[in-house]
């Protein structure tokens, strides 16, 4: 899977959750998940969980809390999925 | 402050009309919302007929943006759904969720009688017992806690005054209507929405089928398997779904131009104490009337000003010793008794949202002038017989009604009344 291939799913994964449009319309590698899009941090986890459905991996609690932008989601999921 | 409540606005999610418009025309044709669920039979429910609302998840998508859909079960479905439209209904917009303003004036006391408990066993229930509790997500909480959807609701229309869920069983959308307008008339708040939301799921009615208390007779014809007030009646229907009003003080309501639906004159909230037949299950009928003439004394009128009753009327055996209870408490004989009817034989035992549905119903027959019919009673029980003028087969033209009364008991010995009267300016 490409990183591009990735990024689009991540992107369409974060876009249930993101409360600002603007961001939204904006987003790259660099878009932080929860400050610019607005994501509610408790929902976090349920994107974390979305991430592991989508790409059929497992995230452990100190990976996932080492996510804050959407780069960092891809870099994760790109590892993973080798 | 004049103490005067009046109700600016309604909301109703029910099985046989979403919408107020939808559910008048209902009530005014006397269709069923009761449908053959094939879930129940797969599940061997001794009833497999149930009231639920259709086309609730588009509506759904409608309103609610895609994160929170993930965070709402049924109940919370119909709760925010009716919600929102009542509050739209009172002339008010909903609120950008980028917009800081609270409406400090208003809250919400929006009930349930059993909760989430689609949540319940479809998730929370099989994870846990998996070892999967971190797959459970951030939702569940939310979902299966008491306040759930009054708290989404809060969230939807920036609410800041009080926000809270109450749960008296089978009472509790009568229950948090009265609640509303006391917490009005003691000043502390200006507006509020209150009432019911009860979730579609086998979880919540599989207790009740236990007990052989729900219909089992009548399973292969669903819209006459509700049959209050019938010799026939073998055990209510369970229904599903939600109604919220918008109550609101009269001179909150006078200063915008609000468009008022009726007063609500006053109302009454007891509890039998499990005694003199009074039970977990059944009502202690001295706790019934005591509840029903509080209701007329807290409203201000004698028991002769009641034109029109919406009873609690399940299709149990209750139904004949409630007609009696009714009578004695407002002093009437067969011969002067108002005109009765039970809007569960169209849509159900909605428990928890019951007397919010039911007051809705209420609220559009004073606006309408008309008495929807108690279907499926064609064989009245005998023991109300002598009643029997007072029951509407087919809907009646009414424009004379102008005060109806709406009573709910529920599991507990807990009764609640509340009396409206139709606002004539």
């Amino acid at each position: 899977m490409t990183k591009d291939e990735i990024l689009e799913r991540v992107i369409e994964i974060v876009r249930l959750y993101a409360k600002d449009d603007d961001a939204m319309e904006a987003i790259s590698l660099e878009t932080n998940i929860l400050q610019d899009l607005k994501v509610n941090s408790a929902r976090l986890v349920d994107v974390i969980l979305a991430f592991e459905d989508e790409f059929d991996i497992e995230v452990e609690d100190e990976d996932a809390d080492a996510v804050d932008t959407v780069g960092d989601a891809v870099e994760l999921i790109l590892a993973k999925v080798g | 402050m004049s103490g005067r409540v009046v109700v600016t606005g309604m909301g109703v999610v029910s099985p046989n009309g979403v919408g107020l418009e939808a559910y008048e025309l209902a009530l005014r044709e006397g269709r069923s919302g009761i449908r053959h669920l094939p879930e129940l039979e797969e599940l061997k429910f001794g009833c497999t007929v149930a009231g639920v609302p259709q086309g609730v998840d588009e509506m759904a998508e409608e309103y609610f943006a895609p994160d929170e859909l993930l965070a709402m079960n049924s109940s919370h479905r119909y709760g925010c759904i009716a919600a929102v439209d009542a509050w739209t209904d009172a002339g008010f917009e909903r609120p950008d969720p980028n917009d800081d303003d609270v409406h400090w004036e208003a809250g919400a006391i929006i009930g349930t009688g059993i909760g989430g408990l689609d949540t319940t066993g479809d998730k929370l229930v099989p994870f846990v017992n998996a070892g999967r509790v971190r797959r459970l997500g951030s939702t569940m909480v939310e979902q299966i806690m008491g306040s759930g959807v009054s708290a989404r609701i809060s969230g939807l229309l920036a609410l800041g005054n009080q926000v809270t869920a109450n749960s008296s069983a089978c009472s509790t959308g009568t229950e948090a209507i009265i609640g509303g307008v006391q917490r009005i008339k003691a000043g502390l708040a200006e507006r509020m929405l209150c009432g019911g939301t009860e979730g579609s799921s086998p979880y919540i009615w599989a207790g009740f089928d236990a007990m052989r208390v729900l219909s089992r007779k009548h399973n292969d014809e669903p819209e006459r398997a509700s049959r209050p007030l019938s010799a026939s009646a073998g055990g209510f229907v369970p229904g599903s779904g939600a109604a919220v009003l918008h109550v609101e003080s009269l001179e909150s309501a006078e200063e915008r131009g609000a468009r008022i639906y009726a007063e609500i004159l006053g109302g009454a909230i007891n509890c039998g104490g499990h005694r003199n037949g009074g039970s977990m299950t059944a009502p202690n009928p001295n706790s019934v009337q005591r509840c029903i003439r509080q209701a007329v004394e807290d409203a201000g009128i004698t028991p002769d000003e009641i034109d029109g009753i919406n009873g609690h009327l399940t299709a149990t055996g209750a139904d004949s010793s409630e007609v009696h209870s009714w009578a004695l408490a407002l002093e009437r004989t067969p011969d002067n008794f108002p005109v009765i009817a039970s809007t569960k034989a169209m849509i159900g035992h909605g428990l928890g949202a019951a007397g919010a549905l039911e007051s809705v119903a209420c609220l559009l027959m004073l606006g309408g002038g008309f008495m929807h019919a108690s279907i499926n009673c064609e064989d009245l029980h005998p023991n109300i017989e002598a009643y029997a003028a007072s029951v509407p087969h087919v809907m009646r033209e009414k424009p004379e009604l102008r005060t109806m009364i709406k009573a709910a008991f529920g599991f507990g010995d807990v009764n609640s009344c509340a009396i409206f009267r139709k606002w004539s300016d």
